[in-house]
């Protein structure tokens, strides 16, 4: 992983492992609720999300170079993102989670852009290649003014933008290589790297309730019922042919491939991501990383075929043996539908 | 089409097979690809796997298909429904074909063929027996249309190779047994880009979706410094030398453009669209799970097979595509149009019963323009 300087980690905070960092610094969690200096940072987070909320990008106390004159504007910049994870967390609402990555994506967009396009500084362009390789695969050479990356990766990201400026038509093409400023450079990302911070807002663990912020999650819980849609879960039980499928793999048993299938089309419909679902095929008796991932992506519509899979019929699964039907069921036609019901 | 024939057409495809197998090679990876195959006068049989060339040679042998196709798509399970197939990636794939390029000398050799009457006139658009407008249109595409298509495949490398950073060797141009050519691409970065993505490459390739801004065109205080030049690779320096012409006149041209405005540089567009896009069938090469005509097998809607074309200026299909035999045959023809096959003359025939050599016999049978007498 990259070795960040206090004024990188200010910048690209979600780089940052919160643990190691409050462990540096000196601090736990707790301190958080009762230290009244820590606290503002509890209330920069807080405010962190509500802008997010709101569909807009909170404004940094540091410079577009990331710099500020105080060393402690740096330490709240990236403490205020951590706590904003542990505050989502302990909501417990995932509403929260996209709204928040994506304002956090837009806003790391502006630090990216300023580093691409600082033409004094290598090292900072270095930087944002690095990060952009590291985190999105995607290789990006500086050729004089432009960025330059390979047409395929272009296509793969571009293509679920609407503007016709974004059709490669109107780009600059030669040799298999798309030409970029380094605004449509960073443009191209947003979308990945929103869906990298919601990534590691999702597997960041939840810790138990710290005193003193009490009122803080409340507040945000609040915030985010109003953006709730209406269907809710009433039990957060999977259906009996999904948790079948479960066991199985995890005894290391054979699994048919219609069983894979519908694990995976179902966990992927529920919102779970490929990194996620990956693990649990390891037991496998024919696992092998690279062709898990590979299908993972191709049913997620990731990659290849560009299709999106969704879970088979309950019908479908008892024709293929796979329907473990209980009455919680409760005359559902799809696994999807299992434990919802209309609010 | 009625049993003498088909047993004829059956016979005349199974000789083939077995004399010249070596034309067809199964594709590199056989066992990841779909098969799938045609017979007279019956639906297609799909999802079909192979594990090698023997299985291959057994499914021609044991079923004589009229067609024979296989996938550019690589699978997990190539058997599979289309759900379940897993897809892996595909070789890109584009089609040309002379139907699609407006041609004038098309209605020369465009014939219409009635399906109330059977009648065969040249092209109309009412049966001129029985007035019937329920007509099908059967080409035979000239040496003209071969030559146009020509063209159209080298645009295509150009932009393959230099656009796209392709390298030659990858690049596999066929005759596709009847109007046009396949050009496949393999190794390329683009094997496991999706539909929507290959979509937008067919589009950069067709020259569609240009905005005017890209080819320097601005609809605030415009700059003549932004126009593109003869020396710049891609379409830049394509759409210099198509609008600008020469050096000389591009000054000139340069003024004309700014005077007309934004509005009309996109007519300007639209203009090289149509005459410098390269004119591919934008469907096929959307289709990652399509399966295309096989290389060597025979096309039966004209009885030549699909090959590969070594050097395609030289490449004359209706010489180099021709394998059937010479044995005579008896048909009863009725053919409008002269045509050419092995360097040797045909037709016109109006309801003649005439002896001609077995590749004409087939030629005439699958255009519906003759019957085995
Ligand atoms: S009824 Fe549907 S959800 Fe229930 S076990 Fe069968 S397949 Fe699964
Ligand atoms: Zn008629
Ligand atoms: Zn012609």
């Amino acid at each position: 992983m990259l070795v960040l300087g206090q004024d990188e980690k200010a910048k690209y905070p979600f780089l940052a492992d919160a643990g190691e960092y409050l462990k540096d610094k000196g601090f736990s969690l707790v301190q958080f609720g009762s230290d009244p200096v820590l606290k503002l940072s509890v209330e920069k987070a807080l405010h962190r999300i509500k802008v997010a909320s709101a569909g807009e990008v909170y404004k940094s106390d540091i410079d577009k170079d990331g710099q500020a004159s105080k060393d402690y504007v740096l330490e709240r910049e990236v403490f205020s993102f951590l706590l904003a994870i542990v505050l989502i967390k302990l909501t417990g609402m995932s509403t929260l989670i996209k709204r928040f990555a994506l304002a956090e994506a837009r806003r790391a967009e502006i630090y990216l852009e300023k580093d691409l396009g600082n033409a004094s500084n290598k090292s900072k362009i270095d930087l944002a290649t690095r990060i952009i390789y590291d985190l999105f695969n995607i290789e990006i050479i500086k050729e004089n003014d432009f960025f330059v990356i390979p047409v395929s990766d272009y296509l793969k990201h571009s293509v679920t933008f609407h503007e016709r400026e974004w059709k490669l038509i109107n780009r600059h093409v030669e040799n298999g290589k798309v030409f970029l400023t380094p605004d449509k450079t960073v443009r191209l990302i947003r979308k990945e790297l929103g869906n990298y911070i919601s990534s590691k807002i999702i597997n960041a663990p939840k810790p138990s309730m710290i005193p003193g912020l009490e009122n803080a999650v409340n507040e945000l819980i609040l915030i985010s019922k109003k953006l709730t849609p209406t269907y809710t879960i009433t039990t957060g039980e999977y259906p009996p042919c999904i948790k079948h499928a479960i066991d199985v793999l995890e005894k290391g048993e054979n699994l048919p491939h219609s069983g894979r299938f519908m694990l995976a089309t179902f966990l992927l419909s529920k919102g779970q991501t490929v990194p996620q679902i990956a693990p649990l095929f390891k037991n496998a008796p024919d696992y092998n990383p690279r062709v898990t991932l590979y299908q993972l992506n191709h049913l997620a519509g990731t990659s290849g075929s560009a299709t999106k899979y969704s879970c088979p019929s309950c019908e479908k699964l008892k024709t293929q043996d796979l329907c473990f039907i209980t009455k919680e069921c409760n005359d559902i036609i799809n696994p999807m539908q299992f434990g919802k019901k209309r609010t | 089409m009625n049993e003498i024939d088909i047993k004829f057409l059956e016979d005349s495809f199974k000789k083939y097979y077995f004399n010249h197998f070596d034309l067809i090679t199964s594709p590199p990876r056989t066992s990841e690809r779909e098969f799938g195959y045609q017979k007279f006068n019956s639906g297609m049989f799909r999802h079909i796997s192979l594990k090698e060339n023997k299985e291959l040679h057994l499914l021609f042998m044991q079923n004589i298909p009229s067609d024979v196709y296989c996938s550019n798509a690589y699978y997990a399970f190539p058997n599979f429904p289309m759900s379940e197939k897993d897809w892996k990636e595909a070789d890109l794939i584009f089609d040309i074909d002379a139907k699609d390029l407006n041609l004038p000398c098309r209605k020369n050799h465009t014939m219409s063929i009635c399906n109330e009457c059977n009648e065969v006139s040249k092209d109309t658009s009412q049966c001129v027996k029985c007035n019937s407008t329920k007509l099908e249109k059967k080409s035979l595409p000239c040496k003209n249309c071969i030559g146009a298509s020509k063209i159209e495949v080298n645009k295509l490398s150009n932009v393959l190779i230099n656009d796209l950073g392709i390298d030659k060797e990858n690049i596999h141009v066929y005759f596709s047994g009847n109007e046009g050519f396949h050009v496949y691409v393999y190794h390329s970065q683009f094997q496991e880009i999706g539909s929507k993505e290959r979509s937008e490459l067919v589009d950069y390739i067709m020259f569609r979706g240009a905005i005017p801004e890209t080819f320097g065109m601005k609809k605030f205080k415009p700059n003549r410094s932004l126009f593109p030049d003869f020396n710049q690779k891609g379409w830049n320096g394509r759409f210099s030398k198509y609008v600008f012409g020469s050096k000389s006149k591009r000054s000139k041209i340069i003024s004309e453009l700014l005077d007309s405005g934004y509005p009309s540089f996109q007519k300007t567009l639209d203009d090289v669209s149509k005459n410098i896009g390269v004119k591919i069938d934008p469907n096929v090469t959307m289709d990652v799970h399509r399966i295309f005509r096989l290389p060597g097998s025979i096309n039966s809607k004209s009885g030549l097979s699909k090959v590969l074309c070594t050097d395609l200026t030289k490449f004359d299909p209706y010489v180099d595509a021709c394998f059937l035999s010479d044995d005579p045959v008896e048909v009863l023809a009725n053919c409008p149009i002269e045509f050419k096959l092995k360097n040797k003359k045909f037709g016109p025939y109006t309801n003649e019963k005439i002896s001609v050599p077995t590749y004409a016999a087939v030629y005439m049978i699958c255009k519906k323009l003759a019957t085995i007498a």
